[in-house]
């Protein structure tokens, strides 16, 4: 054993050389270092990876029309779109829609709904009547459904039934950016009624840049005052920092929604001051929404503006003073620089933690400010059109993730500290 | 920061404008919450200062009502598994992560810490989605594991800043003395990031006590913790009970922070007397 080994090396105890040892340990310490991850790791993956990967395949998917009337999706994919489809795929579709069980149909006759408006009712009418369709020979198929209903002479209804046909397609993702395909295949705007998600999300980065620069203009002052007073008096002002970001979200979302409404503290007080005179709208607005986020954000913004400021050396304020620099000057071009990475970190978060608000603007704000996040929401749960919904998601996630690795670039992952 | 005396009569202005400023923002921040808490105890169902008269009668319609106690015992359940989940995987993978270092790192971590970086309503969906067809949804279970995936991020970072600190040459020198990893463990390396292990776990507590939106995607009427009760509650009518629901949550908010505040003081003074 030793002979293969170099004749100096070192040895251990049992003859086997330091250095494979010292390999053979550290190896086992990496094999145990995963083992203890693992268990996490794993539950993450099934509990959280997984479904939200699983909710984002479904905005590239368009699944109601082959689930539902396998044939007819196979026999419209490969008509070339051009006029009517042939005879044989009119009967096919004939076929299936008299066969189509209930679930399937309804979830069918709303995918074609989203295409064209009426296009529901106008297959119900049709498939009450496909028994009698189905026996037409392959000739007078097409006058059999004109007959039920005449809009079976548009080819936009039949071209309509052939762009749900395909499995996978980019019907969600484009209509989150208010877009779609017309007949031939082109990408158009939606009807200007159903164009509405764009606005949303220019909304959403508006109302979160415009919170994270009033977070940013509340927050510099106090973080200053924190760092600058003598440690004692600064942990008693801080806690007046840190309760509210202990407090629950919907508790201080609530408080504000009482304390602005009509009747609310802050009316009642203004008229005391005579400020104004009537009651004013302070919530249900964009107002109200810009102060309740401002209120749950701002200890995200000090926090981490609070730290840095803490560790800026005193002395320089005083050195660029004894340099002759009014006290302003020598805040902007001594101590602001130095504040940089707290000033970073703050604003990235709190624009980071806006952009997905739901809660929130959903309860003080009204139906013109309402962000990405809540229509999400709606299209997930009233709305049922979970296509659209993940559509969304993905758009918002996406937009997370790059405000995120600009954060991480930065910041850093590692300085995500918690209190 | 008192002023030095060299300060001209602008600097004094600008002294005393600041201090305005800034008692402004700290009242801003902390009014909102103080301001809840008497209307809770109103004698009318009103939301008006100054008020009528006194009373109990919002927190005996509380705790009379079948429905919020019920919102009480599911978020105290769904809390209490939620943290228990999420600290023991958490503190495993916090060990694991300061141990040794190894190519992909840096992915396992951004894994590790994924739930607090993704929108709340994408989380929600995804597991409304996934979890109905497991048949997850409406089940306290379902909601345990969601609101464990949101709190373990918190547990990871807090465990990781303590072990950044932790010596390892005390395991190595309870080795040398004969102990088991397990023994060592448990002996040496537990009770010198028990801090940091009871913070993790404070946090992912408040996650899930305080948690709205997936309880809003996932809960029936049977699993509605207390705010998804109070959410409803808002929907439907604002009433004092309301603000006799949102004190209590408040008070629980209160009792952590001073808890985890004396955490933070007494590790600072065990780094204190070791440094």
């Amino acid at each position: 054993m030793a002979s293969t080994a170099e004749p100096d090396a070192m040895m251990a105890a049992d003859g086997v050389p330091l250095k494979i040892r010292l390999r053979r340990a550290e190896r086992m310490r990496k094999v145990w270092a995963l083992a203890l991850i693992a268990p996490l790791f794993v539950f993450l993956i099934v509990a959280f990876v997984f479904p939200i990967l699983s909710l984002l395949t479904i905005s590239v998917e368009d699944p109601e029309v082959n689930d539902a009337l396998p044939r007819t999706a196979e026999a419209f994919r490969e008509w070339d779109g051009q006029g009517f489809p042939p005879t044989e795929t009119m009967v096919v579709f004939a076929e299936e829609l008299a066969m189509a069980d209930r679930g399937g149909f309804g979830r069918v006759s709303k995918r074609l709904n989203y295409d064209i408006s009426g296009f529901r009712s106008m297959l119900k009418k049709t498939a009450r009547a496909a028994d009698d369709l189905a026996p037409l020979s392959p000739d007078a198929i097409h006058e059999g459904f004109i007959d039920i209903d005449s809009d079976w002479a548009d080819p936009a209804y039949w071209l309509a039934v052939k762009r749900a046909s395909v499995r996978y397609s980019d019907y969600y993702m484009l209509w989150a950016i208010d877009l779609r395909r017309d007949g031939t295949g082109e990408i158009v705007d939606v009807a200007e009624g159903r164009a509405i998600y764009v606005e949303v999300l220019i909304r959403t980065i508006e109302i979160s840049f415009a919170v994270t620069v009033l977070c940013f203009v509340l927050g510099l002052p106090i973080a200053y005052l924190l760092a600058t007073l003598p440690t004692r008096r600064s942990n008693l002002l801080l806690i007046l920092v840190l309760l509210p970001f202990w407090t629950s979200l919907l508790v201080r979302t609530t408080s504000w929604l009482v304390l602005l409404q009509n009747e609310g503290l802050v009316n009642d007080t203004a008229i005391w001051l005579g400020l104004w005179n009537e009651p004013q709208e302070l919530v249900r607005n964009r107002f109200g929404v810009y102060v309740a986020m401002v209120h749950i954000l701002l200890p995200f913004m000090v926090l981490p503006m609070y730290s840095v400021m803490k560790g800026i050396n005193p002395w320089h304020m005083r050195a660029a003073a004894s340099l002759g620099a009014p006290g302003w000057k020598a805040f902007l071009k001594v101590y602001l620089p130095q504040c940089m990475p707290g000033v970073g970190a703050g604003t990235l978060l709190v624009f980071i933690l806006s952009l997905g608000y739901y809660i929130t603007p959903a309860l003080v704000g009204g139906p013109e400010d309402q962000m990405i996040s809540y229509w999400i929401a709606e299209n997930m749960g009233r709305l049922a059109n979970w296509g659209l919904g993940a559509a969304l998601s993905a758009i918002l996630l996406a937009l997370t993730v790059v405000m995120f690795l600009v954060y991480n670039r930065f910041v850093g992952i590692d300085r995500l500290k918690v209190s | 920061m008192a002023l030095p005396s060299y300060a001209t009569p602008l600097d004094r202005a600008w002294y005393v404008g600041f201090r305005v400023i800034c008692a402004a923002v700290f009242a801003f921040l902390i009014v909102p919450i103080l301001v809840i808490i008497p209307l809770g105890f109103n004698s009318e169902p009103y939301f008006t200062y100054p008020m009528p008269g006194f009373s109990l009668r919002w927190y005996e319609e509380f705790f009379n009502s079948p429905q919020w106690l019920l919102g009480l015992r599911n978020s105290i359940i769904v809390g209490f598994f939620a943290t228990l989940v999420a600290t023991v995987l958490g503190t495993l993978a916090a060990l694991g992560l300061n141990r040794a270092e190894y190519p992909g790192k840096p992915a396992i971590l951004a894994v590790l810490i994924s739930p607090i970086i993704v929108p709340i309503v994408i989380t929600a969906a995804g597991m409304y989605y996934f979890y109905s067809r497991i048949g997850l949804t409406g089940s306290l279970a379902g909601l345990v594991f969601a609101h464990a995936t949101i709190g373990v991020p918190f547990v990871v970072i807090t465990v990781s800043a303590t072990l950044a600190g932790f010596d390892n040459n005390l395991v190595r020198a309870g080795a040398s003395l004969g102990a088991s990893p397990v023994r060592v463990f448990f002996k040496v390396t537990m009770p010198l990031i028990l801090p940091g292990v009871v913070s993790g776990a404070l946090f992912a507590f408040i996650t899930s006590w305080d948690e709205l939106v997936i309880a809003i995607f996932l809960a029936t009427t049977e699993e509605h913790t207390l705010p998804r009760r109070m959410w409803s509650g808002i929907r439907e009518l604002l009433s004092p009970t309301i603000m006799a629901v949102a004190t209590l949550l408040i008070l629980t908010s209160i009792a952590l922070m001073v808890t985890m505040e004396l955490l933070r003081r007494r590790t600072e003074r065990l780094r204190g007397i070791s440094g």
